[in-house]
């Protein structure tokens, strides 16, 4: 869709899935599956890489020419998060960080305070910060307000595929918010995709949805269309629900058939 | 070490003295080839540290049918290896225990996931029978009472990598196999054909054929032509282990596996008393540091599922290269450069596919034919050039 690119903090992209890559059986079904996706922008863990390295997913994104988003997972305090972020940076050469700082290991959800804390710190440090974030409305516009590029907002906790689980939250964070909001987490299958891109998100990150599917090639091909229709569907308009069917068809103005001619019952 | 002047040719020359080079060597050596091994530590790479479990069943991954048609019949192969490798070695024993092995789930979501996995078991006709929490505590009673599941794979076993090393090193030099304790640092390429390696020690060896069995160091070789090889790249795994006093034992009878949480643990417990615990997967370049985190992590999950073993004395911290293929399968037979055969990117089995391994690559250096069950994992599956680049948005 050439004309209707994402943009996040001035550089356009035409897919809206930006994929992860934790999980993957092999760097070769990896590779095959980011491919199958579209994606331009996909997230690595910069606790889990190392960019001398030959051969490594770093080296698969390159030769696709996919951009690199390194992210903080692993981080439980706003302080390693900031030194993660700035280790990638070094080893990277990009100012762009996906944000994570995790309040605990059994639910992997974001911790507000630190979060906040870590986005502030990066965002004056000069980084391009996009924050995996509790769907919370408040928690959104405060990191809008601190200056976050995007705002990525959980559908349901990391690697659970429960979908979108408050998708009223997902409307008030979209309604008010001046920089793309991108369903981080949650994803399950393609139908969760559409959803998130109805309800106005900007894009959707997605990882194990599709490395750990049985087919991850078939599966990232399905959630490229997903986010297409979703993304269409949302610019196209959906009608409003009814309680009570409506005829497509007005009765007024129909051709007024014999009735007398047909077989009785 | 016995010196073999520059002029003297072998008919095979390996380079890499880990489990598959040696394992190739020693095979090659049984068919009447002239053989030599280049390595700096013999008997050391990833073998050294890991657990040795020969598990292809458990460790089933989908889109991976092929590695498992390799695995069980390595595996198949395992108990005459062993046994044969014994008397070769002048007696040494190689651990090789026939124990099986059971995984188990600790909450409902890895019990979903074993399930899974048993499911697709099932769909391949794997011998693999589901147990409940109470059935798997009564084959393992020291599992955790929480235990919610379990798989029981018969057929899944294990080696100790360590004895398999030092008996392969001696059956090597029993068989006559020139052993270099130094580094291979160029292939020697004539006229478009691998011919021999230049050594650290600026010995010059010439060979017939060259095989590289180096690791996840393979593709770094100098004088290697671009695109004969893909990147193996190293991935860290870390690995503990403890030591079973004898007013514990048995304390485990089998192989152990779990998914903690989504993060897979095996406990591997051997006749001597030794229980191995691995392993981290982490992709850092060639790092071996044995981290806090990695310990910390081992430690929480094996106590999750085996709270005992918190009493048992840690003997050893230690941290491997396994060598990772772009698919994670091994690279076997002939390269795009003539003279020069692979036996290398064994990832995470190299310990499991050695017998077969040295098998096939022994077959293809004596007659030039490769058998079929390595076909599917001839280095040329991976094309050289890639034009997929894509312009940046």
């Amino acid at each position: 869709m050439a004309d209707d690119l994402l943009t996040i903090a001035g550089t356009a992209f035409s897919s809206r899935l930006i994929m992860g890559t934790g999980g993957a059986p092999s760097l070769e079904v990896l590779e095959r599956a980011l491919l199958a996706s579209g994606t331009e922008l996909t997230t690595v863990a910069m606790r889990r890489v190392d960019a001398t390295t030959q051969g490594s997913v770093l080296d698969v994104l390159t030769r696709n020419g996919i951009h690199v988003l390194p992210n903080t997972a692993g981080c439980f305090t706003a302080g390693e998060a900031v030194l993660t972020a700035r280790l990638a940076r070094e080893a990277l050469g990009t100012d762009w960080v996906k944000l994570e700082v995790i309040a605990d290991e059994r639910t992997l959800l974001p911790d507000p305070i630190e979060l906040l804390d870590a986005a502030e710190t990066l965002v004056d440090d000069g980084f391009t910060v996009l924050p995996y974030t509790n769907d919370d409305p408040v928690l959104a516009r405060k990191l809008e307000d601190v200056g976050c590029a995007a705002i990525m907002p959980l559908g349901s906790p990391i690697g659970s595929g429960l979908g979108i689980r408050n998708p009223h939250n997902f409307q008030l964070i979209v309604e008010s918010a001046g920089v793309p909001v991108i369903l981080d987490a949650g994803a399950g299958t393609a139908s969760d995709v559409a959803l998130a891109m109805e309800l106005g998100c900007a894009a959707v990150m997605l990882a194990s949805a599709v490395t750990r599917a049985q087919d991850p090639v078939l599966m990232a091909e399905a959630m490229r269309h997903a986010a297409e229709a979703g993304r269409l569907a949302h610019r196209a308009g959906r009608i409003p629900r009814r309680f009570h069917a409506e005829a497509s068809s007005a009765m007024a103005g129909r051709a007024d058939l014999d009735t007398r001619e047909r077989p009785a019952f | 070490m016995t010196r073999l002047s520059s002029t003297a040719r072998a008919d095979v020359l390996v380079i890499g003295g880990g489990v598959i080079g040696l394992a190739v060597a020693w095979r090659a050596a049984q068919r009447g080839l002239r053989t030599a091994v280049v390595d700096p530590s013999p008997g050391g790479g990833a073998g050294r540290v890991a657990a040795g479990m020969l598990a292809p069943v458990t460790e089933l991954q989908y889109g991976e049918e092929p590695l498992l048609r390799l695995g069980m019949a390595s595996n198949e192969r395992y108990a005459d290896f062993a046994a044969e490798l014994t008397g070769a070695s002048g007696g040494q024993d190689t651990g090789y225990r026939r124990c099986g092995t059971v995984a188990v789930a600790l909450d409902s979501d890895d019990r979903e996931e074993l399930r899974e996995l048993h499911a697709f078991h099932r769909r391949l006709g794997l011998e693999s029978t589901w147990l409940t929490g109470r059935e798997a505590r009564k084959l393992e009673p020291m599992l955790a009472p929480g235990v919610r599941g379990g798989l029981h794979v018969a057929d899944d076993h294990q080696v100790d990598g360590r004895r398999l090393l030092t008996a392969l090193l001696q059956a090597c030099e029993n068989a006559g196999v020139l052993v270099h304790r130094a580094e291979a640092v160029e292939l020697l390429v004539e006229g478009d054909r691998a011919v021999g390696a230049r050594l650290s020690t600026h010995e010059t060896l010439a060979a017939g054929q060259v095989v590289l069995a180096a690791g996840p160091h393979s593709h770094r070789l100098a004088g290697l032509p671009g695109g004969v090889l893909p990147a193996i790249r190293p991935v860290k795994g870390q690995v503990l282990r403890l030591r079973v006093p004898d007013a514990y034992r048995p304390f485990l009878s089998r192989n152990v596996r779990a998914v903690v949480r989504g993060q897979h643990i095996y406990l591997v417990p051997r006749e001597n008393g030794e229980l191995v615990i691995g392993a981290t997967t982490e992709e850092q370049g060639y790092d071996t540091t044995v981290t806090a985190g990695g310990v910390y992590e081992l430690l929480r999950d094996a106590h999750e599922l085996v709270p005992g073993l918190t009493e048992l004395p840690l003997l050893e911290t230690s941290a491997g290269l396994r060598p990772g293929s772009p698919d994670n399968a091994p690279l076997l037979g002939p390269t795009a450069l003539p003279g020069l055969v692979a036996a290398t990117g064994h990832y995470r089995n190299g310990v499991l596919l050695t017998p077969v391994t040295a098998d096939l690559v022994a077959e293809y250096l004596a007659t030039g034919e490769l058998p079929e069950l390595a076909q599917p994992f001839t280095p040329t599956r991976f094309s050289p050039a890639r034009s997929t680049t894509k312009a940046l948005a």
